[in-house]
């Protein structure tokens, strides 16, 4: 009962804080003090946090590398406009049709490859990436190569706000349960997993699908904030950005993940009129990472209350819980 | 059933020629065997001889080339490895294979999850049946731990505790998947003799607290000798031997068997 408290305090602690940070923003850009320049970096920040967390439940978390991360975007984005521009659904709709079109897709290919052990998922991932791509350049009912353009814009603050903070919900609480102890047991030791009562392909899809749904939803957002889409948009360097941004955070820790989607969005727009400079620089800190902290910037530690009260407290680092 | 006066007890396993290569070679060849309800067997045989096969055999994680395994008159042969462990067999794993970077309650928990007492809905909306799941699993852990006295080093990662301490580890989390057949590949590989003492003391106090059948291989004969009811011996795959043992320890081809080993 006094567990039960505690965690009650505890969450209306994070409702309060959460819903400060909600009011904050909104009422800058109310009063216009955050100018459109800073809004489209703030909506890029919020899906770039959907995206990353949503990948490392897969990479991170699972220990199944997906290289197709952007495919599903592209699946999310294109169902939410052909439900939004060309039904005449209301966003909502467009957002589920995202989710589960995204998800369908995740289903397909994680049934036959998450069954074999090794590196399938990888390359079927890839493909399906450049498949997706090929596809919708060839559809004509979705303009092929020239995309979607004049989408409206749906996409507002509170619609992204509450997208990033339901997906890193999702697998926060996921993670921290025994399905989440199941799914990291896959990384750990497959086989071991296994013999010890858990399915693993089914723990291996359930996540690809979750992840591959929120990827779905961030496809969305993106759609419906910068009025046009493209199949080029959703291409495998997309899939690359991601990719750095996970294991940047470090696989297996989704405070990670957000901290990285953040730090690569701010560089990102640091180097817009660079774009040359940027892919250069992702490398650099892809080496740097890899030679100096190859568990990435977190490792598989999570940024807590307890860390705050430590950093508070000036304690050191005495226990460290995983 | 009663009144017949006809004592029948109930083999919990039965392994029917057992058939399994690799390539060329016959890791194990026509074998068969069986355990009683409750019985404590020890499989053993010279290096190579093709124990840990049979074991890989059982819990799935080769299937045979041919024969059946027959686990509580159920045919379990071919089944998937979780499946497997769904219907109460557990086992260990001669060369360790925890979940390293994890902690030793988190070892423990996950194969608890067989059990799970809260569907994956109420761990993502944080039910109250989800923190009350939590702490049903959580005490059912600790249990384990504290048989094998490791609940004081629960938050400890798994990769760190000491060699003997991450054999106990291995008994402990297959225990938590609440088998009703246990099989131990080496359990006391790599202890010292005092470490190896207390362990066949624990094995023994869990076989009668949870009425298990054991299954153990071990390379050391004497060890067997001493703690198991009954033994079968492999040679290249084959059962050469069964029986008690005391008829182990005089029968001419086992001692062969080992002998030609140290010859080698
Ligand atoms: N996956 C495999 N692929 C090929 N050969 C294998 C495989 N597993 C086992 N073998 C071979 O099968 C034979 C039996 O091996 P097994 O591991 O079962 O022996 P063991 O009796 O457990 O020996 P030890 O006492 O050394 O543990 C050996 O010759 C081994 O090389
Ligand atoms: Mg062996």
């Amino acid at each position: 009962m006094q567990i039960l408290k505690n965690k009650f305090i505890r969450f209306c602690a994070d409702v309060l804080i959460l819903a400060a940070l909600f009011t904050l923003v909104q009422y800058f850009i109310t009063t216009g003090l955050l100018n459109q320049y800073y809004q489209i970096n703030l909506a890029s920040m919020c899906i770039n946090i959907i995206l990353s967390v949503s990948l490392s439940l897969i990479n991170g978390f699972t220990g199944q590398l997906s290289l197709g991360h952007a495919g599903f975007m592209a699946v999310g984005a294109y169902a939410s406009v052909i439900l939004t521009q060309m039904l005449g659904q209301p966003f909502i709709a467009g957002i589920f049709a995202a989710c589960l079109a995204a998800g369908v897709c995740g289903f397909i290919i994680g049934v036959p490859t998450l069954r074999l052990k090794g590196d399938y998922l990888a390359i079927a991932t890839l493909a399906f990436g450049e498949i997706i791509r090929v596809t919708l350049q060839n559809i004509d009912y979705v303009n092929g190569p020239a995309g979607v353009l004049g989408i409206t814009k749906l996409t507002t603050w509170p619609w992204l706000f509450a997208a990033a903070v339901i997906t890193t919900l999702v697998v926060v609480n996921l993670i921290n349960s025994s399905y989440g102890r199941a799914i990291i047991s896959v990384r750990e030791d497959e086989v071991a997993s296994e013999l010890m009562g858990i399915n693993t392909t089914k723990y291996k899809v359930i996540a690809f699908v979750i992840g591959a749904m929120f990827a779905g939803l961030a496809g969305a957002m993106y759609a419906h904030f910068f009025y046009i889409i493209k199949p080029e948009t959703f291409n495998f360097l997309k899939s690359f950005d991601i990719l750095v941004m996970v294991v940047l955070g470090g696989l297996g820790s989704t405070s990670g993940a957000i901290i990285a989607a953040i730090f690569i969005t701010a560089l990102t727009a640091a180097l817009q009129s660079f774009p040359a400079i940027r892919m250069i620089l992702y490398a650099l800190i892809l080496i740097i990472v890899m030679i100096y902290r190859p568990q990435g910037l977190m490792g598989n530690k999570e940024l807590s209350r307890q860390t705050f009260g430590r950093i508070w407290s000036g304690r050191k680092n005495e226990h460290n819980r995983n | 059933m009663a009144g017949f006066g006809v004592e029948e007890k109930m083999s919990i396993i039965e392994i029917n020629s057992l058939d399994k290569s690799f390539g060329g070679l016959s890791a194990v060849l026509n074998v068969n065997f069986f355990l009683e309800q409750n019985e404590l067997v020890g499989l053993i045989g010279p290096n190579g001889a093709g124990k840990t096969t049979v074991f890989n055999l059982i819990t799935g994680v080769y299937k045979p080339d041919q024969g059946s395994i027959i686990f509580n008159g159920q045919n379990i042969t071919g089944m998937a490895p979780h499946a497997i462990c769904a219907r109460g067999i557990a086992r260990t794993f001669q060369n360790i294979r925890l979940f390293n970077d994890l902690s030793v309650l988190d070892n423990v928990k996950i194969a608890a999850h067989k059990n799970v007492p809260y569907n994956f809905f109420s761990a993502i909306f944080r039910t109250p049946g989800f923190f009350k799941g939590e702490e049903i699993i959580e005490k059912e852990a600790m249990k384990y731990l504290e048989i094998f006295k490791l609940d004081d080093k629960k938050d400890e990662l798994a990769k760190n505790m000491p060699y003997g301490e991450q054999r106990r580890l291995e008994i402990a989390r297959a225990m938590a998947t609440k088998p009703t057949m246990l099989i131990l590949d080496e359990p006391a590989a790599g202890m010292n003799p005092q470490e190896t003492n207390e362990l066949m003391n624990l094995i023994a106090q869990i076989r009668r607290e949870f009425k298990l059948s054991i299954l153990l291989i071990e390379h050391d004969m004497s060890l067997v000798m001493g703690v198991c009811e009954r033994i079968y011996v492999l040679d290249y795959g084959q059962i050469i031997a069964e029986g008690k043992p005391e008829d182990i320890r005089r029968n001419k081809r086992v001692v062969e068997a080992y002998l030609g080993e140290e010859g080698e």
